[in-house]
């Protein structure tokens, strides 16, 4: 799609001249984004269609659509498609962002400190390095951990919950790290909606509830839409705090599809399996890609 | 405030009860992050946020030696400097002719880029190793910088353009008048203008690029090159049990500068990081 740059500098009524300083400034990101983007993108779609690997063998040979007979096959594959499928619902649809609205809506009605306070707290968790703030939630879930030590003072049953429910344990680490973005999206939606119509609303008899079901959100719903997107995505492709929590285990339990594609190629050498896995998740990624651009399409 | 009607009386138990509620999950927000402060400065840390045992400086003056903490550091400061400073260059290179000029380009490759901002880069850091080992770019400070400012960039273009759209275009007129090329006034001119801009696609490409983990962890092999991002993992692995005391100094240490960014930039910004029309509906 980047080959436009070169088409107009052919045979367009402007002098070559002006064309020329004005595509020449965008050449260096051009160049950078062909050559590790969408190079390393096109290699993928190569390599996923051979039976390359790391060690011990001369050469790859093309074996067309193996890799994907393969991975439907293998249970471990639609292990990992599955547990993708409750992370990403859990976290993100579910968690981040009814977390991340709850929030933004509280925050319209909070007092300042405290807004500026709970603000500050939940947008510190998502700059938080991500092994840091996997590696604080692994102490935070582990049979030792804070959890547990608070589950105990109330009284309520405790378990080694990385062992039990891993895949909840990082589903709610992810909805700890992610929150924010969630939140940051929806005040600046819910900042925008005008006073006047919530107001009349309120003078009108409208409950909190039936103003936030019947006038707010389908005044925000493309921020949802957007939001919904984005954090889909951003939460197909965690990959480090889940492996700072629990290295995909115990017994592929949390194994979501960015590690086992990582295992796949690393840890049994299966390169060419392994991108055949990521050929998938960046085809998932590329249609709720395209289904975010749809919801933009009059911004650009 | 100071005449209380009955609405101003809702207004306040409405008040609140959203201070209630905020503080509520703002408390199961913050015991994590507690736990990772109290720790580092507690002698006798475990796994379990409580108050210090005794205030000490021990867990940070055992990691802050050469080998654990300031050569991953010194790593961490190359590669995301060199990727950020990479990045926002090319990124206000591009964004001029998008945001200035007309052309029948512009709406594809914002669309392109548009699309690319959105892609799980996550999913291409296998097929992108095995680049890197045919081209000789495995292990290589170079390479990785590369690589973190092509992922960076189509977020930091899109970001640039809507931060130049900004700018009058009526103040380059008078520049151009005298004589000034296009990059002159996108020098002298235009980004002084989107100072701020330019602060906020430096600062947001620099915290991601610092957290991020599985880019260094993939491309880097040398111990000794390795950003703190991955050294981190050394706590767990090699060094027997985990001396959690320390973990946290170190957790603290490596944190704290992309809070402190964040914070700077966040506040000249008015609070909401403005992540521009990328993420508003």
């Amino acid at each position: 799609m980047k080959g436009q740059t070169r088409a107009t500098s052919g045979p367009v009524p402007h002098p070559a001249l002006r064309t020329a300083t004005r595509v020449l400034p965008l050449t260096p990101a051009t160049v950078l984004l062909l050559l590790f983007l969408a190079g390393p993108i096109a290699y993928c779609a190569y390599i996923a269609f051979t039976d390359l690997q790391l060690t011990g063998q001369a050469e790859d040979s093309f074996i067309g659509f193996e890799n994907f007979r393969t991975a439907f096959g293998d249970e471990a594959f639609l292990n990992a498609v599955w547990l993708t499928l409750v992370f990403t619902v859990v976290s993100a649809l579910l968690g981040q962002n009814t977390l991340g609205l709850a929030l933004a809506a509280l925050m319209q009605r909070a007092s300042k400190p405290v807004r500026t306070l709970v603000g500050g707290i939940v947008v510190t968790a998502w700059v938080l390095p991500e092994v840091v703030a996997g590696f604080l939630l692994y102490a935070f879930f582990r049979r030792e951990g804070t959890l547990n030590a608070v589950l105990d003072w109330l009284h309520l049953p405790t378990q080694n919950w990385l062992y039990t429910l891993p895949i909840l344990a990082v589903s709610f680490a992810n909805v700890w790290r992610g929150t924010a973005f969630s939140m940051l999206v929806y005040s600046a939606a819910l900042n925008e909606i005008p006073k006047e119509i919530t107001e009349a609303a309120e003078v009108d008899g409208a409950g909190g509830w039936r103003r936030m079901w019947h006038i707010t959100l389908p005044m925000i719903r493309r921020s949802i839409g957007t939001n919904l997107m984005l954090i889909t995505l951003q939460t197909l492709s965690v990959f480090g705090l889940i492996w700072v929590m629990t290295r995909g285990g115990p017994g592929g339990k949390s194994q979501t599809l960015p590690l086992f594609m990582y295992e796949e190629a690393f840890q049994k050498s299966m390169i060419g399996y392994g991108t055949a896995v990521a050929l998938l998740l960046l085809v998932v990624g590329s249609l709720f890609s395209a289904v975010y651009l749809r919801l933009l399409r009059t911004e650009v | 405030m100071k005449t209380r009607t009955p609405a101003s009386r809702r207004t306040i138990r409405h008040r609140l009860a959203a201070d209630f509620g905020l503080l509520v999950v703002a408390a199961t927000f913050v015991l994590p992050l507690a736990w990772v402060v109290l720790s580092s400065v507690d002698p006798q840390a475990n796994l379990t946020v409580k108050l210090p045992d005794g205030v000490t400086l021990d867990n940070f003056d055992a990691v802050l030696t050469p080998e654990i903490t300031f050569t991953p550091l010194l790593n961490s400061l190359l590669l995301c400097g060199g990727g950020t400073a990479l990045t926002v260059v090319c990124a206000a290179l591009a964004a001029y002719p998008l945001s200035r000029f007309r052309s029948r380009l512009n709406r594809p490759f914002l669309l392109t880029i548009l699309f690319a901002t959105s892609l799980p880069i996550t999913a291409i850091m296998v097929p992108v190793y095995a680049l890197f080992v045919q081209v000789n770019l495995i292990d290589t400070l170079q390479g990785t910088i590369f690589f973190f400012a092509a992922s960076q960039l189509p977020f930091a273009i899109w970001l640039m353009k809507n931060f130049m759209d900004g700018v009058p275009k009526e103040l380059e007129e008078a520049a151009w008048t005298d004589g000034a090329s296009s990059l002159q006034s996108l020098m002298r001119v235009v980004l002084p203008l989107m100072g701020p801009g330019v602060a906020v696609v430096t600062v947001f490409s620099f915290v991601m690029m610092w957290g991020n983990f599985f880019v260094p962890f993939m491309l880097l092999l040398t111990p000794e090159q390795m950003p703190a991002a991955v050294s981190i993992n050394e706590f767990f692995g090699n060094r027997g049990t985990v001396v959690y005391g320390q973990l946290a100094a170190f957790s603290v240490t490596y944190s704290t500068p992309v809070i402190l960014l964040y914070v700077g930039v966040a506040r000249r910004l008015g609070g909401g990081f403005a992540l521009g029309g990328a993420v508003k509906g």
